[in-house]
């Protein structure tokens, strides 16, 4: 089996290609110190490449990666994540939170009732703490329904 | 005496009412913080940063309120280590050897008022070593110049990587991760971008609160989601809490050494309190009379680590403040909390800002008896803490962690960069490459580029002289030893495995 840090070193790599290669387009000002801006990227870049080749050459042994139904969850989770980083600017804080909540609340514990309660009382709770009591500045609901 | 004097400045800082609640209510939600599994030192500071920034505390109330925090995790990390055989954060580890076996004993309540008095001792001594040699250090480093502080800064990632990981080209890729990640933004020197791709949000560079959150609290959903929340720890009980004087007075000896040690350990940069509570076990270990009841519900055995960790949480305070420097994750995030309230750490600090650093040392001796006082009489408030279910704590926590970042930035590119970092701390987790130093990469990248530019500036563009004094020889020197030595050292110092949970 192909080993995770061995994937994992190839892509570092990669990165740190595109990363040295952006780094010679940094333009510099007339103005400059004897280093300039790239030689510091350079630097880190290089010693990315080598660090990747020692996982590429020596890797670890594999840590158990989780199978296909919990990779599924996983990707439930991070899509449940992204929206509500997406979703909690026009919607106000109130429903996304309560969504997002109660999902991953279902997640870890697959009970309806007690998934939309969780998520309920998080976002109603939390509202109450944040913006009443410690006086952030969130908004509840979409500005337009008032 | 100056200590004396300046302490009286620094109680009268930090004695007003307000910043008692503050530090209160700090302690309350540490040992809580500290106590949940999954849950430690570095996420709850985070996760609170954003949130006490928000608010609009100022300076020294958010230093008292989070440094309470810190102290707070610290002690409540042994709570579940005791009682449910899983450490509430990583230096807890070690707690279990002894403390687990104990509350199966039925010596639950013992085990926890000797832990609580032995992180007492541990912390309060250290805060006492703290106010005694941070001054010193601090003359001593005002003599740094740039090629110093970048050798400096070069040890700090060696030793962090040396100790703190089993591998060391992982460490490193590490750190590199987090100073590659550093460079995006303008370059302030010449004023170009770098690594915007023309994004206006990189501009600024990349908040390094953001990163924090990401990778130290959002990949824990993850991972709990992964592991389907196995470590719930419903249906705990805990007897009637008395103080087992004899307990005490036998391990007094085990507190003393324990700090010690751990102080030590958290004053190297890089190695923290993991290190010091580990360090601590094994000294005790190696000096008792009856090694062979360590690991069998040992009191000694439970004091020594806690001392230990809650000394080192104290040490590590020292090269923070300052050096700018911190030593472990957890201080790494409380220097992100003091750049955050424009705070720089480090020699002048002391010299142009004495009522913050004086104020922090106050805040930390009085968090220090409130902790004492909430985790020995009222340990049982914590213990029913830790049945809340995680299917109700962890989306909790996610969403703080979104509250926080949300009203800390208002954009929603900065939380989906947060979620991003949650995925890096996952991958990272699973490949067993520690995220402590992409955070002190981030941290502290700026400022190591800085140096060294401005270094080669003195000299013209001549590297030698990164080497051209003493000083930068012996953190050369120590850097080196402090990345390679583990590689020698491992097969000596192997930690002991943690007892079985279920057998009988």
């Amino acid at each position: 089996m192909i080993k995770a840090d061995r994937i994992f070193g190839l892509v570092m790599m990669l990165v740190a290609l595109g990363y040295l290669f952006s780094a010679t387009h940094i333009q510099t000002s007339f103005l400059s110190d004897p280093v300039g801006p790239r030689i510091f990227p350079y630097l880190i870049g290089g010693g990315v490449i080598l660090c990747s080749l020692v996982l590429v050459i020596r890797p670890d042994a594999n840590a158990e990666w989780p199978g296909l139904g919990t990779v599924l969850q996983l990707v439930i989770a991070l899509a449940v994540l992204i929206g509500y980083a997406s979703a909690v600017r026009p919607l106000g804080f109130i429903i996304p939170t309560a969504v997002a909540a109660g999902v991953l609340s279902y997640q870890i514990n697959p009970k309806p009732v007690s998934a939309l309660l969780t998520g309920v009382g998080l976002s109603v709770g939390l509202f109450v703490l944040f913006k009443m009591i410690l006086g952030l500045g969130l908004v509840g609901f979409p500005r337009h329904w008032f | 005496m100056d200590i004396l004097s300046n302490l009286a400045m620094g109680f009268g800082v930090a004695l007003s009412p307000w910043t008692l609640m503050l530090a209160v209510i700090g302690c309350f939600i540490g040992t809580i913080v500290g106590a949940l599994p999954g849950l430690g030192p570095s996420n709850g500071v985070a996760l609170l940063i954003p949130i006490s920034f928000s608010m609009g505390l100022d300076a020294i109330s958010a230093l008292v309120l989070l440094t309470s925090v810190y102290y707070g995790a610290m002690y409540g990390g042994r709570i579940s280590s005791i009682l449910l055989n899983i450490p509430g954060d990583e230096p807890a580890m070690m707690t279990t050897l002894d403390g687990y076996p104990m509350a199966r004993q039925g010596r639950a309540g013992d085990a926890l008022v000797v832990s609580g008095v032995a992180s007492f001792v541990g912390a309060f001594l250290a805060t006492v070593g703290l106010m005694l040699l941070a001054p010193m250090l601090s003359r001593v480093a005002y003599h740094f110049g740039p090629a110093e502080y970048f050798a400096l800064y070069l040890l700090a990632f060696c030793t962090l990587g040396g100790v703190g990981s089993n591998n060391q080209a992982k460490s490193a890729l590490a750190a590199l991760i987090g100073l590659g990640i550093a460079m995006i933004g303008l370059d302030k020197t010449t004023g170009m971008p770098r690594f915007t791709f023309g994004e206006l949000h990189l501009m600024d560079g990349i908040d390094f609160l953001v990163a924090i959150v990401g990778l130290f609290a959002v990949s824990e959903v993850f991972f709990f989601i992964e592991s389907h929340g196995k470590n719930s720890a419903i249906g705990v009980v805990l007897d009637k809490v008395r103080i087992p004087w004899n307990d005490l007075k036998r391990s007094t000896g085990a507190m003393l050494r324990g700090t010690g040690v751990g102080f030590l350990a958290g004053i190297l940069p890089g190695a923290g309190a993991s290190l010091g509570s580990f360090l601590a076990y094994i000294l005790e270990k190696g000096v008792a009379r009856n090694p062979q009841d360590f690991g069998k519900g040992e009191v000694r055995g439970v004091a020594a680590p806690e001392a230990g960790n809650n000394a080192a949480a104290g040490g590590a305070l020292i090269p923070m403040l300052t050096l700018g420097v911190p030593g472990s994750g957890t201080t790494a995030v409380l220097l992100a909390l003091l750049l955050t309230l424009n705070i720089t750490p480090g020699p002048l600090l002391f010299t142009e800002r004495p009522e913050v650093v004086w104020g922090l040392i106050a805040s930390l001796l009085i968090a220090n008896i409130v902790l004492l006082i909430m985790n020995v009489p009222m340990v049982k408030v914590f213990v029913k803490v830790l049945t809340v279910p995680s299917h109700i704590l962890l989306p909790g926590v996610t969403m703080v962690a979104f509250v926080g970042i949300y009203s800390l930035t208002g954009s929603s590119y900065d939380m989906q960069l947060m979620v991003a970092f949650g995925i890096l701390g996952y991958i990272c987790r699973k490949l067993d490459i520690p995220t402590v130093p992409i955070i002190l990469g981030i941290l502290l990248g700026n400022a190591m580029e800085d140096n060294l530019r401005r270094a080669m500036v003195l000299s013209d563009g001549d590297w030698t002289y990164l080497f051209s004094s003493g000083v930068s020889i012996g953190l050369w020197v120590a850097a080196i030893i402090g990345f390679m030595a583990p590689l020698f050292l491992r097969r000596f110092l192997k930690r002991p495995a943690i007892p079985e949970a279920n057998e009988d």
